[in-house]
């Protein structure tokens, strides 16, 4: 018996409202205005008081959307005092494998984000922003383009914006293919024309970031859900979703399902109600074998009863399963997947992206590739998975542990450890039968 | 050498940042759609309008792989094989391209990185637009759509060039 979480099955559409009801011209800005855009920029212009702003998004239980889940108004409250310029950047990067909701909210809501950027830098006392965006995302890029043009036109962006004495400009900046340049610190890098390198912390970008000035870095989707906030009242919005997983997020789901997509969802429902509800379950009626509940970082979980009962919530899903939600990408694959190429194609991808300034990822992430690519296609030896997990030490010094140790300067290092610590918890029996162990045979 | 243009343009995008260093991979960008790959003489004027050395400019776009160091023909077919299109035919779609186009200067064929375009899976790109739910015959058929100019390309570096 399934458990069910008495809640209806369905989205809660608050970010990806105007894109679904009006595909054909959501990214307007005669559609934006038309459904209440730029109304509570209006509004908290006229009010003039910033720290109502910060009150709602402390009352809001926001959580950033990028992947740590960390409170927004918290991270406003670290700001140092009377430092300026300070600054806000957007991360709009997008490059965690499967994940694919900000590109969405880019291309067909860009209004929405470039609202939530002026409200944001409003409250924290900002008059540059950035918005970096994937070099990749053309599109998303020409679409947030023309929004500024048509914002700067009605005067939302510029000097005295609506009169009110607050002046704003909005760079965006394209990247140019590198994924470790969505960890903040790289980004502030890469903004400042270096090479996408993180940066050892303390100090945090919130005290030291672009230009060595205080910097706020939030993802497309919190930004985007400030204005929101501020419309509906913050405590209003904390009474979506569940215990400190206030609100909605934005799901992207994909791999064998049969509706792969993108979907708002208040926190709360089960696992089994979003992958068979939701995302209308395996495709070819097939079965489920296992998925990636927080995008490709984080630990595995399996066709039981214990993890498609588990409720879609930040705080639970660590305490009790010991992975995450991290980017809100959920990856489903079915019983014909061989669980070794899904961890191989994801420690090539890690491989491939390292920045190469820790010698455990440098060479951590590369080892793992290797060996994971011999056992993946056909030419696994005996003791690999031991070799694994000997290996993902280095990275990870409690392999098992979820989610991740780490040992290097970002987290990326530490992350295909999270594949390796899923296979043997998992499958540790079916890898070693394609490596030869039951067959007993010799190196 | 950027044209008028697109030297007028290159100053402007200098000109948004609090300094001229942020404006280096931006200009690459533009250098790039401009001629079709990272040159020499592209890098040592970026290094002037952004008031550092060519070998800066150098290090810093080497760190990129949309940065291109030789020709890489009209059309950068970008295939993604990562995990999601990996399970539903990416790779089989790269290998056919590659085979395809092996010998045409015009196509340049590459494996990439999740585009973040999973849900319609397996995807790709052709100079940074999108092409979703492919087979390796629609994506071969895009990729000669664009060759006949029977879709317009954007620069090899995605800008809208004129
Ligand atoms: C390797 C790596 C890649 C990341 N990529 C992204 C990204 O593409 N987009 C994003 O918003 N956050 C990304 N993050 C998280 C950011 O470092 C940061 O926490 C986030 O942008 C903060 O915004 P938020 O508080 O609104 O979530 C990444 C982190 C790491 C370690
Ligand atoms: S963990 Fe890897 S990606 Fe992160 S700073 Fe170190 S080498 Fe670079
Ligand atoms: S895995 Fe191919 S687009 Fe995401």
């Amino acid at each position: 018996m399934s458990v069910a979480s008495g809640k209806p099955i369905e989205e809660t559409r608050i970010v990806s409202r105007r894109l679904r009801d009006y595909p054909d011209d959501s990214h307007t800005i005669e559609r934006f205005m038309a459904t209440g855009g730029y109304e509570v920029l209006r509004d908290v212009l006229k009010a003039g008081d910033p720290s109502a702003i910060h009150a709602h998004v402390k009352a809001s239980g926001l959580r950033g959307r990028g992947g740590a889940n960390f409170p927004s108004a918290v991270k406003w409250e670290s700001l140092p005092a009377d430092v300026y310029p300070r600054y806000l950047v957007i991360n709009a990067d997008e490059g965690e494998p499967s994940t694919f909701k900000d590109r969405l909210l880019l291309e067909r809501d860009p209004h929405q984000l470039i609202e939530g950027v002026i409200v944001e830098s409003y409250a924290i006392g900002s008059t540059l922003a950035f918005i970096y965006i994937r070099g990749e995302f053309a599109l998303g890029y020409d679409r947030v383009m023309t929004a500024l043009e048509e914002a700067r036109a009605k005067g939302f962006i510029g000097k005295n914006i609506l009169g009110s004495g607050f002046d704003l400009e909005i760079v965006v900046h394209r990247g140019a293919g590198a994924y470790i340049c969505g960890e903040e610190s790289a980004l502030i890098e890469s903004l400042e024309g270096k090479r996408g390198m993180p940066r050892i912390k303390p100090p945090l970008p919130i005290h030291v970031g672009v230009y060595s000035k205080p910097t706020v870095v939030n993802n497309v989707e919190t930004a985007s859900t400030i204005p929101h906030i501020i419309r509906m009242g913050g405590e209003e919005y904390a009474k979506m979703g569940l215990n400190r997983s206030t609100g909605t997020r934005l799901a992207a789901i994909s791999g064998h399902v049969n509706k792969p997509g993108v979907y708002e969802l208040e926190f709360g429902l089960t696992l089994r109600e979003i992958i068979y509800g939701i995302a209308g379950g395996i495709r070819d009626d097939r079965e489920l074998k296992f998925f990636l509940p927080g995008g490709a970082s984080f630990q595995w979980l399996i066709n039981t009863d214990e993890h498609l009962d588990q409720i879609y919530d930040i705080d639970d899903i660590t305490a009790k399963l010991g992975t995450t939600l991290g980017s809100g990408a959920i990856m489903v694959y079915d019983e014909t997947t061989d669980p070794l190429l899904v961890a191989w194609r994801l420690a090539k991808f890690y491989a491939h992206e390292s920045c190469g300034k820790c010698t455990p990822c440098r060479e951590g992430t590369d080892w793992l590739e290797k060996i994971l690519y011999r056992m993946s296609h056909g030419e696994g030896r005996p003791d690999d998975m031991d070799m694994l997990l000997d290996v993902s030490r280095g990275m990870s010094p409690d392999v098992m542990r979820a989610p991740f140790t780490q040992t290097t300067i970002c987290p990326l290092g530490p992350s295909p450890v999270s594949a390796v610590a899923s296979l043997q918890k998992y499958f540790r029996a079916e890898v070693e039968a394609a490596c030869g162990v039951a067959a007993g045979v010799a190196r | 050498m950027f044209s008028d243009a697109n030297r007028r343009r290159a100053v402007e995008i200098v000109a948004q940042y609090p300094n001229p260093h942020s404006a280096i991979g931006p200009l690459a960008h533009l250098a790039q759609d401009q001629d079709g790959w990272l040159t020499l003489e592209a890098m040592e004027e970026i290094a002037e309008l952004c008031e550092t050395t060519p070998a800066d400019v150098q290090g810093v776009t080497s760190f990129y792989s949309m940065y291109k160091r030789r020709p890489c023909g009209k059309l950068v077919v970008s295939v993604c094989t990562n995990v999601t299109c990996l399970v539903v035919g990416g790779p089989e779609i790269l290998e056919h391209l590659e085979h395809h186009y092996a010998t045409d200067d015009d196509v340049w064929v590459e494996e990439v990185e999740c585009l973040a375009a999973c849900g319609l899976a397996p995807s790709m790109q052709v100079n940074y637009e999108f092409h979703e739910s492919l087979t390796p015959e629609s994506a071969e058929q895009i990729v000669d759509d664009y060759k006949a100019g029977r879709r317009t390309a954007r620069g090899v570096s995605g800008g809208r060039v004129a």
